[in-house]
């Protein structure tokens, strides 16, 4: 046991603190409005630098194009990304979901053509995995996918997908066998998002804004060789980006947790905060660094097996409800500027903008009733509910 | 950067998971031999040479079986008044102690010898009368000193504050114990009891009670964990980590023991179950040494007013990772 960086990891973390204070550029850093960014060319070029100083896709294999580095890396990465509040590579969905998939599942044909782009972020990936009525259970999907005349034809709608409006590519979970029912009979696409018959709607959220879309299938043609694994084998692929979506996912969440409590306690330094709020805070701070703790106890779990500890299983349950207390909180401190709005509001509507995107936090990637349930059956090993 | 266990470490754990399952009451002596006593005293005091760690390994499994006897104050409180040929004896398992701190003395029913603060110095108390009050918890009774004279001068007062830090992590790495054996025996119960025809762990108002209680444990033992380290290497965020470990890892030691008694129905609330003497031990650890509110109001007042644990945030190199929460602030 060492809490330390060893001294490889700590060169790596000043090389990579200096190297983001140097090409970070002022308009990206923090999310001053609230809202995240998106796109523009200030994203993409700050995506490329990533890229060309080696800094996307670490865990990659080299041979891939990735870093080839462990998950260590990865936190320091992402620790370092949200104490200089900077944004993420554009291709989150490319480089934590579909990339790795493909690298699991792929032809070498499919990992040529798809892998670069991602990385560079000339190409935008998006996921298209819930449905109107196919959420929590996912295995109800029902968008269809027909053989027919060397291609699939794909008719349905998929929703919650971010960056759907941006996106050069989707990864679809479909229903090939229309006779199946459940986790059998799922086929895994990659699917053009300029094809003829793919449209793409945004979902204006509570907040106002549109991170989401809607995308409708009509008369989709896919290719065959963008099949990803077999015909009726979509649910071991999709499990596997599932997988990675909850990999790595509870490292970005704690540095980003790690940002909002950073911002909280300024907040109280600025406008004050009495002894109950204060007890909040304390309370905040404390529970973040329960989360970062166990964060680490799985990082080193998985380093060390292979395998990440069971206690890895509760980190998006333990951000979302914390940063929707911490949000609140924030609110609070606020006082009667807490009604106010955008550039009405202090800090330009950055609380206003972060509780009420809070709410989403316990739906998206998993509601918090079925990680309670993951945790009871998986890890208490509790009879299944179903 | 490795927050793992190393495998002499996991030997301990085993050795004491064992060790406690047979004998769940071990005499002073006992403990001597195993080495225990003398886990973080130097080898050329007698001792095994090891750190606070490894003693927070021991701190959970004795937790776990409800320990009583003097190894909290000897070895939580005590030990770092010690000079070396006291602490060999201890590591000898001649001499077992207790630190007044307070008015309420923890253990000292068992303890052997009393040190008591006194101006800018802890003194060995002799002659001395002990009233033992019964408490709660049965198993940790506290006692109240009255007359007696100081001995021996044993350590400067300035030793006080790493005694303080060391018995808040201690009381922490207990609370997971405690909890631990709790929630596995409402896991067991869930899993198994049978209500309108199914195991009542199947229902999801049973069920979530307990995937939150582990993650409270989890919590609170990842608190704990890095508190220990941070004793064992002097880590100047030592006495905030113990600060943060002991009031979450005791309250949630005490929410875990609430959620298993309200599980096993009828049962968790009769005398004869175990399940109300972890209940009162955690609460004991809850009360003692400084309440929830008091250590939530030290953090807040280093977070809010900055202080010792701003100054370290931004060290890379050999310190605890950096903590972006501690950096220097500007604005919303």
């Amino acid at each position: 046991m060492d809490l330390r960086d060893t001294p490889e990891e700590a060169a790596f973390r000043a090389d990579l603190r200096a190297w983001i204070e140097e090409h970070l550029p002022d308009e990206l850093r923090g999310h001053r409005g609230g809202a995240l960014r998106f796109d523009g060319p200030e994203m993409r070029a700050w995506s490329r630098a990533l890229y060309d100083a080696g800094y996307a896709g670490l865990t990659w294999p080299k041979e891939y194009g990735g870093g080839g580095a462990s998950y260590t890396h990865q936190a320091i990465f992402l620790e370092e990304m949200a104490r200089a509040e900077a944004p993420p590579h554009i291709g989150v969905i490319g480089l934590g979901m579909a990339g790795p998939t493909i690298i699991a599942h792929g032809t070498e044909e499919q990992k040529a053509r798809y892998l670069a782009p991602i990385l560079s972020s000339e190409e935008i990936w998006c996921q298209g995995f819930s449905e109107p009525g196919a959420g929590s259970d996912l295995a109800g999907v029902r968008t269809s996918a027909r053989l027919e005349d060397g291609h699939l034809v794909v008719d349905g709608q998929k929703l919650w997908s971010s960056f759907a409006h941006l996106a050069d590519w989707c990864i679809l979970l479909t229903r090939s066998d229309p006779e199946s029912t459940r986790h059998a009979g799922l086929t895994y696409l990659i699917v053009d998002m300029h094809a003829p018959g793919v449209e793409v709607r945004p979902l204006r959220q509570i907040t106002g804004e549109s991170e989401f879309n809607e995308i409708f299938f009509t008369g989709v043609h896919v290719p065959v060789e963008n099949l990803l694994g077999e015909v009726g084998g979509g649910w071991q692929v999709a499990m596997t980006t599932l997988l990675h979506e909850r990999g790595t996912l509870g490292f970005a969440l704690q540095a980003a947790l790690e940002v909002q409590v950073r911002k909280l306690i300024a907040l109280a330094r600025d406008r004050g905060a009495d002894q109950l709020q204060r007890d909040r805070i304390a309370r905040e701070w404390i529970e973040m660094q329960a989360l970062r703790f166990t964060n680490y106890r799985a990082l080193s779990q998985l380093v060390k097996t292979g395998l990440p500890g069971p206690e890895g299983s509760i980190s998006k349950l333990v951000w979302s409800e914390a940063n929707q207390r911490v949000t609140k909180l924030a609110l609070e401190l606020l006082g009667p500027d807490a009604a106010l709005a955008e550039d009405n509001a202090p800090y330009a509507g950055y609380w206003q903008y972060q509780q009420l995107r809070s709410r989403g936090n316990t739906i998206e990637a998993g509601t918090s009733e079925v990680l309670r349930n993951i945790v009871a059956e998986r890890v208490l090993g509790l009879p299944k509910s179903r | 950067m490795d927050f793992t266990f190393t495998p002499e470490q996991d030997a301990l754990r085993e050795q004491a998971r064992e060790f406690l399952a047979a004998s769940p009451e071990p005499a002073w002596s006992e403990l001597a031999e195993l080495g225990w006593t003398g886990v973080s005293v130097a080898e050329s005091a007698g001792g095994a040479g090891l750190t606070f760690v490894e003693e927070a390994i021991l701190f959970e499994e004795l937790g776990r079986v409800l320990y009583h006897g003097p190894y909290f104050s000897t070895v939580a409180c005590a030990l770092p008044a010690l000079p070396d040929d006291l602490r060999t004896e201890v590591a000898a398992g001649d001499a077992s102690w207790t630190l007044a701190l307070g008015p309420l003395v923890p253990d000292l029913d068992t303890a052997g010898r009393v040190a008591v603060v006194g101006g800018d110095g802890i003194y060995e108390l002799e002659g001395a009368e002990r009233e033992i009050l019964t408490t709660t918890d049965e198993t940790r009774p506290l006692g109240v000193v009255r007359g007696g004279e100081p001995g021996r001068r044993l350590a400067d007062s300035t030793v006080l504050a790493e005694i303080e830090t060391r018995m808040l992590a201690a009381l922490a790495i207990e609370a997971c114990g405690v909890a631990r054996h709790a929630l596995e025996l409402a896991i067991e119960h869930a899993a198994t009891r049978e209500q309108f025809g199914k195991k009542i762990g199947v229902y999801q108002a049973v069920s979530h009670p307990l995937a939150d209680s582990y993650t409270k444990l989890e919590l609170g033992r990842s608190l704990a964990l890095w508190a220990s380290w941070c004793v064992a290497e002097d880590d100047r965020q030592s006495s905030i980590a113990a600060a943060a470990a002991k009031t979450y890892a005791g309250a949630g030691a005490v929410a875990v023991c609430e959620t298993a008694i309200q599980v096993l129905g009828g049962i968790g609330f009769t005398w004869e179950h175990v399940l109300q003497r972890l209940y009162k031990r955690a609460l004991w650890i809850e009360s003692f040494g400084a309440s929830g509110t008091r250590l939530r109001a030290e953090v807040a007042a280093a977070l809010l007013e900055g202080g010792q644990v701003s100054s370290v945030a931004h060290e890379v190199v050999q310190q605890t990772r950096p903590d972006p929460t501690l950096a220097p602030l500007e604005g919303g």
